[in-house]
Formats: C-alpha cells, structure tokens, sequence
C-alpha cells in the first residue's frame, strides 16, 4: 500500500472506528456499504482530504460509490492533485 | 396524473375498529405487540413462512420462519428475565440492524418491559442523555459499540445491565453478560405479560426545538394503527416480500419495519449494509420484493446514480413503493414513475403519531409533491395558527392538527407531561409542522412551524448540538440552523463565534465536525460551518435562529423589531 492510500487507511480506522472495533481495514474494503463511514460523515472526510492534501473537492465528484473503498478515494485525491489545488 | 382512483370510495367511513376486529382485539382486552408479531401468526397456520430475510454486506444471509420467530423472542424473553429485567423495565436495543435486534425487540415485549431502540451512530453523549432520561436498566449491544456504553456507564447507576451479543465471556468486563443468538434456546412456551391497550411498549426519543430530546412513550395498542396503515397505506398482504429501508433506532423502523409487516403476515426483508446503489436494486432483484418503503434522501441518491443502473436489474416484482420520513418532492415521484413504472407514494407522520396519518395510499389519485389525504380514523386540519380554528380557504397554509384518540398516538413523554401538555391546542394535537390544503382535500407541506432540523428525514434538534459545541474550548456561543441540501433537504449549518484567541478555519472545522458526529452523531454533524462575530439576539438576550435559517434558504428574516441593536 503506498504512502497516500495508509494515510487514508489510517485516517479512516482512527477517526470512524470505536475502540473496540476490531475490523482491520485495507484499500478495498467497503468503507459506506460496510457502514464504517455513512453518508453523513462523508463531509468530515472530505474537509480532512482538502485540507491535508491542499486540494478542493466538487461535491459532484464526492460520492459514496467515490468514497467506498480507501483506493476510490486515493485514486480521486491523486487526480485532484495532478489538477489545480484550491488556493491558500 | 399517475394513479387512479376509486380507493377512497372503498375505504370512505371505515375506522380502527377493522383492524381491532381482523387482529382478535378488544377494547379492554389483552394486547401483546411481541405476541401479535410471532404466536399469532402460528395460530393461523403461518408458523413455517419466510417472516424475515436477512442479509449483511458481506452478502451472509439468515432465514427465519414465524415459528422461529416465536421460540426465538420467547428464549430472549426468558434470557432477559433471567437477567433480572421485569416488567417495565427499558430496555435499550444498541445494534445494528441484525436479526438479535428484532428478536430481542420482540421478546422484550413479550416479557412486558418497554424496548427503547437507539440508533446505532449515536455518539456517547447523545446516548447517555436518552438512557439518563429513562432509568434504561439493560442494554443490549454489540462488540464494536460497546466502548461508548462502558465509557458512560459509571454516570448511569439505574443501567444494572449491559448485554454483548458477540463478545467471548473472556472479553466482557465486570457487569456485563453475554448474548449469542446462534446457542440462545428455542423455547417452545413463555407466558406472555398480560399486557393491554394501555400498557407502555416502546420509547422513542424524538427532538425538538427546545431542550434534550424527549422520550416518546407508545403502547401496545398501537398495533391497531400499524396494522391497518401497513395494510391499507402500504397496501400489504399475506404472501408479500417487504423491504423497508429505516433503522429500527428510529420509529419508521419499528412500527412499519416489525410491527406492521409482521402483524401482516409478510415476509421482511432485512439489509444490514450502508448505502450502494448496486446492492440495493440486486437485493430487492434477487429476493422479488413486491412492497418498498423507502425516504426521499435515499431515492434522491439513487436518482443521482441513474436510471440505467435500475434499468439494468429485473424489478417488475414491485408493485407498490412508499415513502416516509420528509416531504416527496415532484421530481422523485415523476423520476420513479419512470424508472420503476410506478410512482413512489409520500405518506406523511412522525414519532409522536406512531402511524401514517397522512398519505398517498394505494389506488388513490396520486398528486405528486402532495403529502395525500388523510388515513381513515384520522381526522386532520389546518389550524390558524393564531386562533387554532381550522382554516377553510384552500391554499393558505397553517397548523397540520390532529383529532386525539387513534390508537397509535403516544401516551405521553418519559417524565415530561409538560411538553405533553403542550403538543394540544383547542382539543387538537400540533405535529409541528404546517401545511395548506387543495380543492380535493390534499395537503401540501410547506415547513415546520420550530427549529427542529429535519436532515434525511431525521430530526435533529438545535439545543443538543449548540450544547454540545460548547464542550470546544474555542467555541463561546453557537447557533444551529438548517441549510438546503439537494440530496438530505435538509442538513445541519452552524453558526459559531469563537472565545478570544481562537482562529476560525479549516482544521478547527474538521475538529468542531468529528467531535459532534462522535459525541451526538452523524446526523447532528454540521455539513457546514461559519464563524461569525455576532450571533442575532432579541433584546433578552436569546438567539434568534430564524434569521439565520432565512438567510440560508433565500428568504425574508421576518419580524425584526424584538433583535437587539448591534
């Protein structure tokens, strides 16, 4: 798993995870059809992406079938960044 | 116009005591919803019919017939019994949607305690405060939300029991006991509590503008309601598979997700999965689902996905969808009609009802954005808001009001008759929200007459978040309003002015948003934040919501001469 997708990984399991739960998630594993993030939550997610990795996210392309696995939204942040980042 | 009619000269001056009748119930007579549900359906020859599908994400599936759900509610019965539950008691079903939740629910009724579900993404907080308002003295929980009971359990001292339905005894701590449904005993004959019409069955916490949430008492009688509404609004019989898509935390998931379908006879389907399109349209494909309840946010999601991924599933098995939970807009109606061949049907209530009361019902003239007509045995109005008169001149909106007395109508809130007291005007009961009527008796809903934040059908009530928001060191005051959303309809915006020293921006955003949705819950998450130096106040000192909410939506503020100068 490279660096984008664990620091995804690992933001997910420490901020949507109970302690407790001791569901190991890697890059496919269904983040909104399994119910560890629903569509609520999204907007948090989507806030901590732009912010971390500097870039804006079209609500358009903020779906839960975008944001199921940890690998649909790496592949989306690695195409935002190769675009114009929001400005700071 | 879709539909057609006919259905209201066949149902015109029938009333509740049909359902009484059909369901073998008298006035004064016993009444037990966990009975009702399991034994009676055996007693009519149903015992070996599919009564619930269940599936999870992962695609696992579990069969239970009518007989497997009376041996099976009468174990948990007598497991909770022996756990030192009695009668009355509440006791809090903390679970996803798998088959112990229905279980339990049902065999909590069966032993005349009072089944108090909660929605699973509670946070913490919003947990402790519904479970200190009711004295709830067990909760039965999983293994991965447990943390957030054990970390209030110290502040709860009526709470003598946590139940674990999938934890090895060698990871309970001290105090709690294990569940697992797959070794629970099949018990042939429990004696069920002799409840009756009046005695309390399930408390659902409900929000409002003002204050905690308060808990919504209803009685077994109301099976009456659920009954008929789910076989005459929802249009189900014998032999039907049934989806409805609502958590049973939330009371469309219990009185049209156990009570109803089961009282019917049908077979319910059970999806134990976040949203996907995919899997929703092979799910209702694979199991031929005949009647769908769903909500307009789900459908706007799917409306959003496309037609042609329906298109691509056979799902000619439908034959009637329903919806619940906020107003159906047009577009969704006409979009279903396309897409599935038929339109999904708005029906219209709350909590506090128990049932529909308002709807859309099988073979009636649907209007598309119109909440539909009243339900047989419910009489309703549209007050002046001012006199509490019934308004007469179709088109100007008022108060949706009630005649009291149907079967599913709450008791009472837990502890608050106050506000009980206080949801009847004029010898009418308030819904809260309001409505205008049409030349053909249909309704049209127009808003809430409060600040209660209506967001995906939920609501969500403004006191707990800004009380929440205060726990942030940065936070000194906020406001919770509602924002337009075009998939929620609503989603929660709030207004925060920080103490001095702090900075607004977007890390503060992303900590104000992950500590409300971990302490409250998702729902209660505010989709947007603005920080603000002033928040508009009355000369008394009390925030003035109104004005916010406006600007969000592109409307006029309103009276503006009671705000306190800045």
């Amino acid at each position: 798993m490279d660096e984008l997708r664990r620091a995804i990984r690992n933001y997910v399991a420490h901020e949507y995870l109970e302690t407790g739960d001791d569901r190991t998630i890697d890059e496919h594993t269904p983040l909104i059809t399994g119910g560890i993030v629903d569509s609520f939550s999204m907007v948090s997610l989507k806030r901590f992406l732009e912010l971390e990795y500097d870039i804006d996210i079209p609500d358009a392309q903020a779906t839960p079938a975008v944001f199921d696995t940890v690998a649909g939204i790496a592949d989306l942040v690695e195409r935002l960044r190769q675009a114009n980042p929001a400005p700071r | 116009m879709v539909g057609s009619t006919g259905y209201e000269e066949r149902i015109a001056g029938l009333d509740w005591s049909v359902g009484r009748a059909e369901l073998g119930i008298t006035p004064a007579g016993p009444v037990n919803i966990g009975w009702h549900c399991s034994d009676r359906l055996c007693t009519l020859g149903r015992g070996a019919a599919t009564a619930l599908i269940w599936e999870d994400w992962e695609g696992r599936e579990r069969r239970y017939t009518y007989d497997d759900l009376r041996v099976l509610s009468n174990g948990m019965a007598k497991f909770l019994e022996g756990a030192g539950v009695v009668p009355g008691d509440r006791v809090c079903l903390f679970m996803d949607r798998v088959p112990a939740l229905y279980l339990a629910f049902l065999g909590i009724l069966k032993m005349g305690a009072i089944a108090q579900p909660l929605f699973s993404a509670f946070g913490e907080e919003s947990l402790f405060t519904r479970l200190e308002d009711a004295g709830t003295s067990a909760i039965i929980t999983q293994r991965k939300h447990v943390a957030k009971v054990r970390r209030i359990r110290d502040r709860l001292p009526a709470l003598a029991q946590v139940i674990v339905t999938d934890l090895p005894p060698g990871a309970l701590q001290s105090g709690e006991t294990p569940l697992d449904l797959d070794t629970l005993p099949r018990v042939e004959s429990f004696p069920v509590f002799p409840s009756t019409a009046q005695t309390p069955s399930v408390l659902h916490y409900t929000s409002g503008t003002t204050g905690q949430p308060k808990g919504a008492l209803h009685v077994h009688g109301s099976i009456v309601s659920q009954y008929l509404t789910a076989k005459w609004a929802l249009g189900l019989v014998p032999g039907d598979v049934y989806w409805c898509n609502a958590d049973p935390g939330w009371v469309t998931g219990t009185s049209y997700g156990i009570i109803g379908p089961w009282s019917c006879g049908v077979t319910q389907l059970v999806l134990d999965s976040g949203f996907n399109a995919e899997r929703w349209y092979g799910f209702l494909e694979r199991h031929k689902a005949t009647v769908w309840y769903s909500a307009p946010t789900a459908i706007r999601l799917l409306m959003r996905e496309g037609r042609e991924l329906a298109k691509r599933h056979d799902l000619s098995s439908l034959r009637h969808l329903a919806s619940v939970g906020e107003p159906l807009n047009a577009e969704a109606v006409f979009w279903s009609q396309e897409t599935f061949g038929k339109p999904f049907h708005d029906t219209y209530w709350q909590t506090e009802t128990g049932c529909i009361v308002i709807a859309n019902m099988p073979g009636m003239r649907v209007k598309p954005g119109s909440m539909g007509k009243p339900f047989p045995g419910i009489t309703a109005a549209i007050l002046d808001p001012k006199t509490f008169l019934p308004i007469a001149t179709e088109g100007t909106a008022g108060l949706i009001a009630l005649a009291p007395g149907w079967p599913s109508m709450i008791a009472g809130y837990w502890n608050n008759p106050k506000a009980f007291a206080a949801k009847f005007h004029g010898g009418w009961y308030i819904c809260g929200d309001r409505a205008a009527l049409d030349a053909d008796g249909y309704f049209w809903f127009v808003g809430r007459d409060d600040d209660v934040i209506n967001t995906g059908g939920h609501l969500v009530g403004p006191f707990e978040i800004e009380s929440a928001l205060l726990e942030n060191p940065a936070v000194a005051e906020s406001a919770a309003v509602s924002k337009p959303d075009p998939i929620n309809m609503e989603v929660v915006k709030v207004f925060v002015v920080l103490k001095p020293g702090f900075c607004g921006g977007a890390g503060l955003e992303i900590e104000i948003m992950n500590g409300l949705r971990k302490r409250l819950s998702p729902l209660a998450m505010p989709q947007a934040i603005e920080f603000v130096d002033a928040l508009p106040k009355t000369r008394s000192g009390k925030i003035v919501r109104r004005i916010l909410r406006a600007k969000e939506w592109g409307e006029p503020p309103g009276d503006l001469s009671t705000l306190m100068e800045d």
